[in-house]
């Protein structure tokens, strides 16, 4: 009898060191086009509805975690947009100097603005965004240790995420588009589960950050092969081989400057490449006698395969301005133009949001393409011009 | 000083002022002589405050800011702090944001040196990503409050020079008055009066002067509680911006000392491990 005591007390304080805790968004988005789609099944304004809420609990004094973020996102026409993702259901041991992670998470890798070259743990969210900032949760076990020559991490991820591509009724796509319904085509006769692993070393010396990183698996990024639908109708089918990447990014943080780099030597089986961006960006403190900062940013990208680049970025330059007017609504702005050193291409993108009320914010996104050719990467979203306005309430 | 320079120059003995030239040049030193021993208390006045807060070790607070714009409408901030007392260099601040909501879970870093630009780091929840920032923006208000990152990093003694202005009695408390000039470039103000309370040796009242040399703000500090019988902390503190009209408050509230921080609590590895 005394024991039960005993354990029932030592239970009820174990759930009393727990700390917990709801929070996450909801938003409302309307994207609208400028021109009619290159496809009659196209809309010109898509409504979408969306939701992240988080759990997180933990223990131990603060020791062991887990943390669960599903996401969900209804799209008035497209099909592949409405969604699902689990972006994480990850459980965290945090030890003096190591940690250790099992479950679905989010990595991010890099420094750069336009693109995340080293940046290879999770896939790509891509109907989210163009922007393909916006990931999937990647199955993964991960461990980091914290040591005086540097914080290493290591992974292995057990299973694939396939990129996700915008449907027929979407836009922002390729043409034809890439049909996700059909099974996705691999190297490896593992298919999506193939075991990747990844590892990367960062050190910080001063005003230096460095991280060289190494990742061995199925590439996240597809190679794009014709097909056929289950309607005969032609489709892009996407073809994700086997990689080796070996990754270099650095960040030098001096006074008004960031100089960044991130630079990366891919194997593949039919060739090999590089790809590096490098860039900057400088801070105009307190700009014209205001409160607010301006920031400065150029970059340059580089892709040796040049126009057989997955990317749209294989000669290119892109030039941006961020502005923080650092008020209390913390509205914020950034401009950029990426443009095409080898032709006419440019790719134009504003980006805008400030805080409404404690718990929800108003944000403004615009993008255009132009002066694209046949065969160009940008072609197929010549006449995708669009401007998007989106309410988030956060909880 | 060399003897050689106290001598009055040969072209000023040439001519026929040269009595009332020797005694304005002596009279020049003499106060040149003045300000140094003046820079010398008010210099000891600076160490014998960092002295007094010596030995603290690592504190926690819990922190809540209202914004007021000039026409009196309000918003609030809120956010966890933690501190730590480095060795041989200045402290390592960590702030975790609670509110306003969409802000909920961003941390900042902040390691503050001595001799050199402070180190600075955000986390971004929804990315997942350390950023580090530039030191640059140390004159940008902190999330738009009238504070600015410099005014909330801790006030190392070697980040100033001094002088010392006189003594003064502030709410009944008698004080001294001491001006600090920023050794950074960068710094978003070309001097600062200070009211050093004399007994607790607490700054009670900071007065900003912009780069132009105007009245920019006043911090206003209240409220001072003691902890572990030695060090002082406001509970308090109220700034000012006299160009705007606009006023942010700062309640600290919750404040614990030596609650087991170290080191391996201040890496930027860890602010994603941070709640």
């Amino acid at each position: 009898m005394r024991t039960i005591g005993m354990l029932a007390l030592a239970f009820a304080l174990s759930i009393s060191a727990w700390a917990q805790e709801w929070r996450g968004q909801v938003s409302a988005e309307y994207r609208g086009f400028a021109r009619t789609g290159l496809d009659p099944g196209q809309h010109r304004g898509y409504a979408s509805l969306a939701a992240q809420p988080e759990f997180w609990v933990d223990w131990q004094g603060g020791r062991q975690s887990l943390t669960f973020t599903p996401f969900y996102r209804r799209d008035q026409y497209d099909r592949e947009r409405t969604h699902g993702d689990v972006r994480e259901l990850l459980w965290l041991y945090g030890g003096r100097g190591f940690e250790l992670r099992a479950g679905i998470g989010k990595v991010f890798w890099g420094v750069t603005e336009t693109q995340h070259l080293v940046d290879v743990v999770n896939q790509i969210d891509l109907v989210e965004n163009p922007d393909r900032k916006e990931k999937l949760g990647q199955p993964m076990l991960g461990a980091t240790l914290l040591t005086a020559a540097g914080n290493w991490e290591l992974y292995a991820l057990p299973y694939f995420r396939e990129r996700t591509f915008p449907g027929e009724e979407g836009r922002l796509r390729t043409i034809p588009r890439v049909d996700t319904e059909l099974e996705a085509l691999y190297e490896s006769p593992r298919g999506a589960r193939h075991v990747d692993a990844a590892a990367r070393w960062t050190r910080t010396l001063g005003a230096w950050d460095f991280g060289l990183s190494y990742f061995q698996g199925t590439n996240r990024e597809p190679r794009l092969v014709p097909g056929i639908d289950a309607r005969g109708q032609a489709v892009l089918l996407p073809y994700y081989g086997q990689l080796r990447q070996f990754g270099l990014e650095g960040q030098a943080t001096v006074e008004r400057w960031l100089l960044k780099l991130e630079a990366v030597r891919r194997s593949e089986r039919e060739a090999a490449s590089r790809a590096a961006t490098a860039g900057f960006e400088y801070t105009l403190p307190r700009a014209f006698g205001s409160t607010a900062d301006l920031g400065l940013l150029a970059e340059y990208l580089y892709d040796s395969r040049g126009q057989a680049s997955l990317t749209p970025y294989e000669d290119d330059v892109m030039l941006g301005m961020r502005w923080s007017a650092n008020d209390a609504q913390s509205t914020r702005l950034l401009a950029t133009v990426v443009l095409d050193r080898r032709s006419s291409e440019r790719a134009y993108s504003v980006e805008a949001s400030r805080r409404l009320t404690e718990h929800a914010t108003a944000s403004v996104e615009a993008r255009a393409f132009h002066g694209s050719a046949p065969g160009e990467p940008l072609f197929s979203l010549r006449r995708d011009d669009y401007a998007q306005l989106k309410l988030t309430y956060y909880f | 000083m060399g003897t050689e320079s106290l001598s009055t120059p040969l072209w000023i003995r040439r001519c026929a002022l040269a009595p009332i030239a020797a005694v304005a040049l002596q009279f020049a030193f003499s106060l040149s002589a003045i300000a140094q021993t003046d820079s010398g208390r008010g210099l000891e006045i600076a160490r014998t405050m960092k002295e007094r807060n010596r030995g603290f070790g690592n504190t926690t607070a819990e922190m809540r800011m209202v914004l007021r714009d000039a026409s009196g409408k309000e918003t609030l901030r809120k956010l966890r702090t933690k501190t730590l007392e480095a060795k041989d260099d200045g402290d390592k601040v960590l702030a975790v944001f609670d509110a306003p909501a969409d802000v909920k879970g961003t941390v900042f870093l902040g390691h503050t040196h001595r001799d050199r630009a402070d180190d600075q780091w955000l986390y971004l929840p929804a990315l997942k990503r350390v950023k580090r920032i530039a030191p640059a923006n140390k004159t940008s208000p902190f999330m738009g409050s009238e504070f600015s990152y410099e005014d909330l990093a801790s006030s190392e003694v070697e980040k100033f020079t001094y002088a010392y202005r006189g003594e003064d009695t502030l709410d009944g408390e008698p004080s001294f008055v001491i001006e600090r000039r920023p050794v950074d470039p960068d710094s978003g103000y070309s001097r600062q009066v200070v009211w050093v309370d004399q007994v607790r040796y607490v700054e009670l009242k900071i007065e900003f002067y912009d780069r132009r040399g105007a009245k920019l703000k006043t911090l206003t500090a209240r409220e001072h509680r003691q902890y572990l019988g030695r060090y002082w902390r406001a509970q308090e503190a109220r700034m000012e911006n006299h160009q705007s009209g606009k006023s942010t408050l700062v309640r600290w509230s919750d404040i614990r000392f030596r609650q087991g921080l170290g080191e391996q609590d201040f890496l930027p590895a860890r602010m994603a491990r941070t709640r």
